[in-house]
């Protein structure tokens, strides 16, 4: 990535869902920024409006206050810089395509000749390791697999940013490891920009070069953690690291706070 | 990068032959074997006015459909059933569609829709005799107006059921409004539509068949209806036997091409009972 | 464009829409008799029309004929269903049997009934009986496939549960095979109700014992259009009720045995 400029600023983000019994304010004020180039982790506990920050984010849902800026510019709908990849890979692929249809529909609208739509399709399922199960159909595989086509779907898009929905929160854990370092591999190598969602502490911590923190419902950020850890980071090695399990801890115990409802912040949002 | 461990599951495959074919055959058509032969013993021993034996009735069925009764009666017949069927799919996609799609339109009309389907749909020829006379046009309109129902009503429902998720992923990828449509909102609904396309199937052939019973002086209808009132009972019977016919030839094409168009449905469906 | 957040709109609002729906649909009709599109001669005024319905509503020989239509939909759908509930268990339940028959079903089932109409005639002329067996064959093949898959689920589900407690005989009936197959009956039944309406009327119109069915058949060739027109409102009214009816017997069995059934309902 050339420019190290801001990518994603969120200022006073406000979400209340209105309901006949009642309104419910899932989001209460939160802000952050994010770098071009940077891989964040959201995590809180679980109820937190995750999913609801992420579709503010990604122009899916109308916020009811602040904004959101790409670049500068507001937010107000899907944006082309950006490619979600949801938690449900089993509901988020369209079982009625291949898998390279899959990867190929969000090319269809774009301005591309035909083979450079087919080099994306084919260079995104090489990337993620899936160029043998180009003709297969997404319920021929197994639940990796299937968010393996979800990632290279992202990727094919050429998106700034990936935002990624607790992708890996139904697979299995070898799966998920492999997973999380296709992620960080892709981030590495392809300087994709990530923010990815999870509610698992040792993911985010294991993923990000920072973590933030959120609050229990009504949401904010509790805290935005750089993530001192080496860039080469292994499934072995850096989960053994002592600084791993102390910013391990340090994020439990937040979260756990978070949870209790203190909303005693060491950085409260402005 | 390393090689991800993955693996592609086969799509279910037949068994093996051999001595399972032979039983599968047996079980298959033995029964209605014994049943022929039993009709066939039936039929001579107590000579019934209304039971021919099966052999009489062949040579009756060669006798009258092998010949130009069939381009002028049985072709004629189908070709207005293919006609019917297919603009009830038509119509039935395209009005399902936007119905399912408009939140306001689908409340507007859901009280409306479910007094027309239930209509009986037999006592549409008469009121179609009235206002179109009795035409070729008016037969295609009373089948098309019997089977556009289960087309439509089923495409609504599959339609307005399309999985949240794939509709957000399409969003969040601005996959455009027609692209939507092709890719996502029409597949989506597709097991509601073939499930509708079977029904509207079965009315539309009901629907030929009465109305050329009622309003024709040609087609499959009229010449049965025709056999039995001059009891000429060999040739109906083997009337009978045509269109019974004609009712399974439908179902095994409408089989074949449903397994086709909704391979992926069958297919998730077997993975996840698994 | 974001997406809303789904959310289910006031009964109120659902209703009064739906009765702008059905209102628009009644002055549309008025309408185009009236603007000449096509003569009132062809097709009536809606006006008409009502009065006429209001009229038969309170004539004594209209509530005869829908008696005579309502009791042969009665016998034909109750003896299809008894037989088809026979026979489904017996076949569902007796997998030699099940593979044997399975050619002769998939034969007979898409056969149009309508297509016996004249065989049925021959047999017993213009009466009762002949509108049964059309009314019979059509409506037994929906409750006896219904049947037939219900019974088949009860294998399933028995693998997991009786093997696994000990059921006895008696039990596995009372606690197993009824609590899975009535639903499925009741999908039949509801299905077998609406066809067998449907057939009761053909049947009238095209053989011509007494009922709605011949009275259509009557105002039509009689150049009756007002009331052909609502003698077809009549039967569209009367589907709907057993439709109506029907719904609501399968829902209740449904949401007893929902957690039986899971999400298999189809």
């Amino acid at each position: 990535m050339s420019d190290r400029g801001t990518l994603l600023r969120v200022t006073q983000l406000n979400k209340v869902y209105r309901a006949r019994t009642g309104d419910v304010e899932a989001i209460g004020d939160l802000s952050f920024t994010m770098d071009a180039g940077e891989l964040v982790c959201i995590v809180g506990p679980s109820g937190c409006g995750k999913t609801t920050l992420l579709k503010c984010l990604a122009g899916l849902l109308r916020p009811t206050g602040g904004t959101v800026e790409m670049h500068g510019a507001p937010v107000t709908g899907p944006s082309p810089a950006m490619a979600v990849v949801f938690q449900e890979y089993g509901r988020s692929l369209y079982p009625w395509l291949t898998v390279r249809g899959n990867v190929e529909l969000p090319l269809r609208h774009k301005r591309l000749s035909r083979a450079q739509r087919h080099t994306l399709v084919a260079d995104a399922l090489d990337a993620v390791g899936l160029a043998h199960a180009a003709r297969s159909h997404p319920w021929q595989l197994s639940g990796g697999m299937q968010q393996r086509v979800a990632i290279a779907r992202a990727v094919a898009y050429q998106p700034e940013v990936l935002i990624m929905d607790e992708p890996f929160a139904a697979v299995d854990a070898q799966t998920r490891a492999d997973l999380e370092d296709l992620v960080r591999e892709l981030h590495a190598r392809r300087g994709i920009s990530v923010l990815f969602v999870t509610h698992d502490i040792d993911e985010s911590v294991y993923l990000g070069q920072r973590v933030l923190v959120l609050s229990h419902a009504p949401t904010r950020v509790r805290e935005d953690l750089v993530i001192d850890l080496p860039a080469d980071r292994d499934q072995i090695t850096t989960r053994a690291l002592p600084r791993f399990t102390e910013l391990r801890t340090h994020v439990y115990g937040e979260i756990q706070r978070a949870r209790r409802g203190q909303n005693v912040a060491p950085r409260p949002a402005p | 990068m390393t090689a991800y461990p993955g693996r592609v599951v086969a799509a279910p495959r037949r068994r093996r032959a051999g001595t399972r074919a032979v039983t599968g055959l047996l079980h298959a058509l033995g029964l209605p074997m014994l049943l022929l032969v039993l009709w066939g013993l039936v039929a001579t021993r107590a000579t019934n006015r209304f039971l021919p034996d099966p052999v009489t009735i062949a040579d009756a069925f060669v006798d009258t459909w092998i010949g130009p009764a069939f381009v002028q009666d049985v072709l004629p017949s189908l070709y207005r059933l293919g006609l019917g069927v297919a603009a009830s799919v038509v119509l039935g996609v395209a009005a399902g569609t936007v119905i399912g799609l408009t939140p306001w339109l689908r409340e507007l009309l859901e009280p409306l829709l479910e007094f027309l389907r239930a209509v009986p749909p037999p006592v549409l020829i008469p009121v179609a005799m009235l206002l179109l006379g009795i035409t070729d046009t008016m037969k295609v309109v009373v089948i098309v107006s019997g089977a556009v129902w289960p087309i439509l009503l089923n495409t609504v429902e599959g339609v307005r059921g399309t999985d949240s998720v794939l509709t957000q992923t399409a969003l969040s990828f601005r996959v455009t409004r027609w692209e939507r449509l092709w890719f996502l909102v029409l597949p989506a609904a597709s097991p509601r539509i073939m499930a509708g396309a079977r029904q509207a199937l079965s009315v539309a052939l009901i629907l030929m068949v009465i109305s050329e019973m009622f309003a024709s002086s040609a087609g499959l209808g009229y010449r049965i209806a025709y056999f039995q009132r001059n009891y000429l009972v060999a040739e109906m019977w083997s009337g009978i036997l045509l269109l019974g016919g004609v009712g399974v030839l439908l179902a095994v094409v409408f089989g074949v091409v449903e397994r086709r168009v909704l391979r992926w449905y069958h297919g998730t469906r077997e993975v996840n009972r698994v | 464009m974001p997406v809303p957040t789904t959310r289910r709109p006031p009964a109120l609002r659902r209703a009064l829409l739906g009765v702008t729906g059905l209102a628009g649909f009644l002055v549309g009709w008025q309408a185009i008799p009236a603007l000449g599109l096509i003569d009132p001669q062809y097709l009536p005024y809606v006006t008409d029309v009502l009065a006429r319905l209001a009229e038969q509503l309170v004539d004594l020989a209209f509530w005869r004929r829908l008696g005579s239509t309502m009791t042969s939909w009665a016998i034909g759908l109750t003896v299809a269903t008894l037989a088809a509930v026979a026979l489904g268990t017996l076949v569902g339940l007796v997998p030699f049997l099940r593979r044997t028959t399975h050619t002769m079903v998939e034969f007979l089932r898409p056969i149009p009934s309508v297509a016996l109409i004249p065989l049925a005639v021959l047999m017993f002329g213009i009466q009762r009986q002949a509108a049964l067996v059309i009314i019979v064959y059509a409506s037994f093949w929906q409750v006896f496939v219904q049947v037939i898959y219900g019974v088949a689920d009860v294998d399933a589900v028995a693998r997991d549960t009786a093997r696994s407690f000990g059921l006895r005989r008696r039990e596995q009936w009372t606690h197993l095979v009824l609590p899975t197959t009535l639903p499925y009956l009741m999908t039949g039944l509801r299905l077998a109700a609406a066809v067998a309406l449907i057939l009761a009327i053909t049947a009238e119109m095209v053989i011509g014992n007494p009922g709605l069915g011949r009275m259509i058949e009557l105002s039509r060739s009689g150049g009756d259009a007002v009331g052909l027109y609502a003698l077809v409102v009549v039967t569209g009214l009367l589907g709907l009720a057993v439709n109506l009816v029907f719904r609501f017997v399968e829902r209740r069995t449904l949401s007893w045995h929902e957690s039986v059934r899971g999400e298999r309902a189809l």
